[in-house]
């Protein structure tokens, strides 16, 4: 289904659309009050992503840099390709040390490689400790949005997901309640995993350590309780210098939520004594995506959903109508490059308002790479014969002046004398809640003519 | 100065008096302008879709158009943005420089070039400024409410000068409308309920007429306010500049 026929259906419940768009309206005003209070914000901006553009294009050496000095501290590093390589990788290490239950925490690389379900068909437990992942991951759903994971949700909802798989009492949707009642639960998941597994916010090329960024403390909670810590990390997560995290972590909260920082942005840099700590760095389509120079920036992306609070449509078309990992603008500039044809409706889901690219801490010009991977789409993958066709042959009129001023003319014709149940019909998918236009006597260039003839 | 006079296919053909009100005021300035009578489109709902390609020969037609003039301005901030932005599908000709180079929207012309703010116009009504995404974040007409930059805004620059009218202020004051060109049409539920909630918005605040410097988002909007009977009127930002009422 494309992006459309899925926003369609969501906009069915118009109260539930609006609950959401305003739900994250509020978070993106958050985000300007936050950035609103640093001086030099666009500079900020500036910086990170020229730090980003430096770490692309020597990408090679920082991996190598970083994974030298991780290795010193005695963190075992692991190489995949793909998604199947690291799933396996992940499976191995916990094979190695006996570990059946796991503790996850915020990962949007692990959900890109459906890790959980991999690793649930090797017997194993998964437990996914951000609350709203934990929300979502009761509801066999996948997250609708990288920081809000559950944000479709509301509270009613997770009320009633707790009280079927957490044997909660009927609340009203009392938040307060849940979030205890989900603390206990976890509290235990925590007390006996074998293993942690965490995402990557950024890995620092010249001490081989790592940055995890959360607000609930679970990265700090699982990795610190668990004998194996795994971390999951894209390789474009890479900064060059701890330094820079004066850069990142000043805008990555702000952008996010509005916060001025997590509440935890834990430091990982060796394992602690008796424990183990592995990296497993992934490719996953991330060097084909590198190689197009034309969509090469969306790799600065460190995922701050802040294009997502932004966007009109997302706001009203909620995460699952992009059918993708990474949903909203962002997702929208990632997804084509992994496969094409399942996500060629992506980059039309925009009006290419720029509000995105606005608001991008790291600048990616993402409404310009929509623009771009259109010209592309409708090469590579089949179009509609209707707009096709039609739209082929405006280009042909619009190169023929005289042709065109016959089109007008029909077009307005039409639109005057044809009776109304012709004009406001299934074809005309404008009118289904739109008056056209009223159509006044002549055109401009009639207009024109008569009053140069006048005058 | 010469200026050369762009009126939109859609604007040519579905708003005349658009166009009518952007001569009538660019001659009121004292502007000298000339209409060349074999212009088409901007090849915008072409690109937007996917098919800049076969846009190549609109473009070409609006270069051979408007190659001789020292300025070309238009009422549409996207039409023009698409000019600057997007003509670099063409080969880079001089005449397709300067086109470029030298393509204005109207109250970008009027505020930066003619160096005028108050045109002597008045309109005694409550109006709304809906600052299309195109003109705002594409031309930069104005400061854009995720910036963190000092506050401007061309289209206000000129309202404010007008006898009479009371500027009313929104809740949103930037989010797009929803139209997007063919967007209007394949993602249709959500264009029309992006255009549903900025029309509320305006109503929240008691507008009585919408304006703004692209006619297009206005069509989208001009749709749903007569379907739905509500009553707000729109008009293009130069036909409020150019009344004496």
């Amino acid at each position: 289904m494309s992006h459309s026929e899925k926003a369609a259906i969501f906009n069915k419940n118009e109260a539930k659309v609006n609950w959401h768009d305003k739900a994250l309206w509020f978070v993106r005003e958050k985000r300007d009050t936050a950035a609103h209070k640093v001086k030099g914000w666009e500079y900020l901006r500036e910086l990170a992503s020229g730090i980003k553009a430096n770490v692309l294009s020597n990408l090679d050496n920082y991996l190598i840099e970083f994974e030298t000095n991780a290795v010193k501290n005695g963190i075992k590093v692991h190489w995949a390709s793909n998604a199947e390589e690291h799933n396996k990788i992940v499976h191995s290490i916990l094979s190695e040390n006996n570990a059946t239950k796991v503790v996850k925490s915020k990962s949007m690389l692990t959900e890109e490689c459906h890790l959980n379900p991999y690793l649930e068909s090797k017997d194993i437990e998964v437990i996914d400790t951000d609350l709203g992942e934990r929300i979502v991951q009761l509801a066999k759903e996948t997250p609708s949005h990288i920081v809000l994971p559950a944000i479709h949700k509301t509270k009613e909802e997770v009320d009633e997901l707790f009280q079927k798989h957490l044997g909660t009492k009927p609340s009203n949707g009392n938040p307060e309640y849940l979030t205890n009642e989900a603390r206990k639960h976890l509290r235990n998941k925590f007390l006996n995993a074998d293993a942690a597994i965490t995402g990557v916010n950024f890995a620092i090329a010249e001490t081989g350590g790592i940055v995890v960024c959360t607000n609930e403390g679970n990265a700090d909670m699982g990795a610190h309780l668990a004998k194996v810590h795994i971390a999951c990390m894209g390789i474009e997560k890479i900064i060059p210098k701890e330094a820079h995290l004066g850069v990142f972590l000043r805008l990555l909260a702000r952008s996010a939520t509005g916060q001025p920082i997590t509440t935890y942005s834990s430091h990982f840099n060796k394992p602690a004594l008796g424990t183990e700590m592995h990296i497993v760095i992934v490719d996953n389509g991330r060097t084909e995506q590198l190689s197009r120079e034309d969509f090469r920036s969306s790799l600065h992306c460190i995922r701050c959903g802040a294009c997502m609070n932004t966007c009109p449509i997302y706001r009203r078309s909620g995460g699952h109508s992009y059918d993708a990992t990474i949903p909203g603008p962002i997702g929208s500039i990632l997804s084509p490059g992994k496969d094409l044809t399942k996500h060629s409706s992506l980059p039309f889901a925009s009006t290419l308002c720029g509000s995105c690219t606005n608001v991008c801490p790291v600048k990616i010009n993402i409404h310009e790479q929509l623009y771009k991977w259109r010209q592309l789409i409708v090469k590579d993958v089949k179009q509609p014969l209707i707009k096709k066709t039609i739209l082929k042959i405006m280009g042909k009129v619009l190169a023929r002046p005289k042709l065109y001023a016959i089109f007008g003319k029909s077009a307005r014709w039409m639109l005057t004398y044809a009776p109304r149940f012709m004009v406001y019909s299934k074809l005309n998918t404008w009118g289904k809640s739109r008056e056209l236009p009223k159509i006044e006597n002549g055109n401009f260039d009639q207009w024109y003519k008569n009053r140069n003839k006048n005058g | 100065m010469k200026v050369g006079l762009f009126i939109p296919c859609y604007i040519n053909q579905l708003y005349p008096k658009v166009g009518i009100a952007t001569l009538e005021l660019l001659e009121k300035l004292g502007v000298e302008v000339y209409y060349p009578t074999g212009q088409t489109c901007c090849g915008q709902p072409l690109g937007n879709s996917g098919y800049e390609e076969n846009a190549k020969g609109a473009c070409q037609v609006f270069v051979e158009n408007f190659k001789e003039y020292d300025y070309i301005v238009g009422p549409s901030g996207s039409c023009i943005h698409h000019i600057k932005e997007h003509f670099d599908i063409l080969e880079q000709t001089d005449a397709v420089k300067n086109v470029r180079n030298n393509s204005y929207e109207l109250c970008e012309f009027i505020v930066k070039i003619l160096g005028k703010k108050n045109l002597g116009a008045s309109f005694p009504y409550k109006v709304g400024l809906h600052k299309s995404c195109h003109g705002l974040r594409g031309l930069k007409l104005g400061s854009c409410s995720e910036k963190m930059d000092a506050y401007y805004s061309t289209e206000e620059e000129l309202l404010k000068e007008v006898k009479g009218i009371e500027l009313m202020s929104l809740k949103r004051k930037d989010e797009c409308c929803g139209f997007g060109g063919t967007f209007s049409v394949f993602e249709e539920a959500i264009s029309v309920k992006m255009g549903k909630d900025r029309i509320q918005d305006h109503l929240d605040n008691g507008v009585e007429v919408i304006t703004g410097a692209d006619h297009s988002c206005l069509m989208h909007l001009d749709g749903l306010l007569n379907r739905n009977n509500q009553p707000i009127k729109v008009m293009h930002i130069a036909e409020i500049l150019n009344s004496s009422i």
